[in-house]
C-alpha cells in the first residue's frame, strides 16, 4: 500500500459526492444523470481496488471487474433508452416524460 | 514521501479536479472528455494500487467504450447545444449540497480516527487474479453473462424502427 487506505477512502468519498452531486443537480437531463451514475460507479471500483490492495486478496478485483460488466450493460441499455425516447418525443428532458401511456 | 506517493497525490487531484469541471459543464461533449481524463487518472491510480488488470480494463471499457458510446449518442441525437440546456436552479442545488455535506461530514470523522495502516506491499497477480475469479465466482460469471445478453436483446428491441 503507498498511501494509507484512508486517503484512497477519502478520494472515492469525495468522487460519490461528486457524482450524487452531478445526479441530483442535473435531474431533468438524462445524459448528465448517466454521468453522474458513471463517477459514482468509479468510486465504488476504486474503494473496491483499495480493500482488495489492503488486504491482499484478490477478489476486490474480481467484484470491480463485475462492476465494469454491470456498467457496460447498463450503459447500453440506457442510451438506447434515450434514443427511444428521442424518437418519440424529440427530446431527452426528464420532465416532459410524465405519462405511463402515449 | 516517495515517488508513487507523489504520482497518487497527483493523480487524485486530477481526477477529482476533471470531475468538478465534467460536472460543471454545460456542453455535454466538453463533459465527456472531462470524464475521459478523469478516467485515465483513475487507470492510473488503479496501477499504482497494484491491479493492472483492473486499470486496462478501466482504460479500454470505460474510457474506451462506455464514453465514446455517450459521445456517439450526444452527437447522434444532437444533443450537443448548450444554449438549449437550462441551468439548474438554486432549488436543485439544495439537496445536493445537503448530502455531500453529510458526506463530508463521514469522510472527516473517517479521518479522525486513522488507525495505523500496514505496511506491507500485497502484490496480486493475473495468474492470481484469474484463479479467484474462475474458481471462487463462477456462478457470478454466468450470472453477468446472462445480464450482458439480456441488455444486447433489451438495446436491440428498443432500438428497432417500428413501422406505422
Amino acid at each position: 500500500m503507498i498511501v494509507p487506505l484512508e486517503q484512497v477512502l477519502l478520494l472515492a468519498g469525495l468522487l460519490f459526492g461528486l457524482g450524487l452531486i452531478c445526479v441530483l443537480v442535473w435531474r431533468s437531463n438524462v445524459i448528465m444523470l448517466l454521468i453522474g451514475i458513471e463517477i459514482m460507479l468509479n468510486a465504488a471500483m476504486l474503494v473496491f481496488v483499495a480493500a482488495s490492495n489492503h488486504w491482499g486478496a484478490a477478489d476486490g478485483q474480481v467484484f470491480a471487474l463485475m462492476i465494469i460488466a454491470m456498467t457496460s450493460a447498463e450503459v447500453s441499455l440506457a442510451l438506447a433508452l434515450v434514443v427511444y425516447l428521442h424518437r418519440r418525443r424529440n427530446t431527452v428532458a426528464v420532465d416532459e416524460f410524465r405519462e405511463l401511456h402515449d | 514521501m516517495n515517488a508513487a506517493q507523489l504520482l497518487f497525490y497527483l493523480l487524485a487531484t486530477v481526477t477529482v479536479l476533471a470531475t468538478l469541471f465534467a460536472i460543471t459543464e454545460k456542453h455535454p461533449v466538453h463533459a465527456i472528455v472531462y470524464l475521459v481524463t478523469s478516467f485515465f487518472a483513475l487507470a492510473a491510480i488503479f496501477f499504482l494500487l497494484a491491479a493492472p488488470l483492473i486499470a486496462i480494463f478501466e482504460v479500454i471499457i470505460y474510457a474506451g467504450a462506455v464514453m465514446v458510446l455517450f459521445m456517439f449518442v450526444i452527437m447522434m441525437l444532437d444533443l450537443g447545444r448548450p444554449e438549449q440546456v437550462s441551468r439548474p436552479g438554486l432549488l436543485h442545488w439544495l439537496p445536493a449540497i445537503t448530502l455531500s455535506a453529510t458526506i463530508l461530514a463521514a469522510l472527516a470523522t473517517l479521518l479522525e480516527v486513522r488507525t495505523g495502516s500496514s505496511a506491507t506491499l500485497h502484490q496480486i497477480g493475473v495468474k492470481t487474479f484469474c484463479v479467484t475469479l474462475f474458481r471462487g465466482y463462477g456462478l457470478a460469471i454466468e450470472i453477468i453473462s446472462l445480464q450482458l445478453l439480456f441488455a444486447v436483446v433489451g438495446a436491440l428491441y428498443l432500438g428497432r424502427r417500428r413501422r406505422s
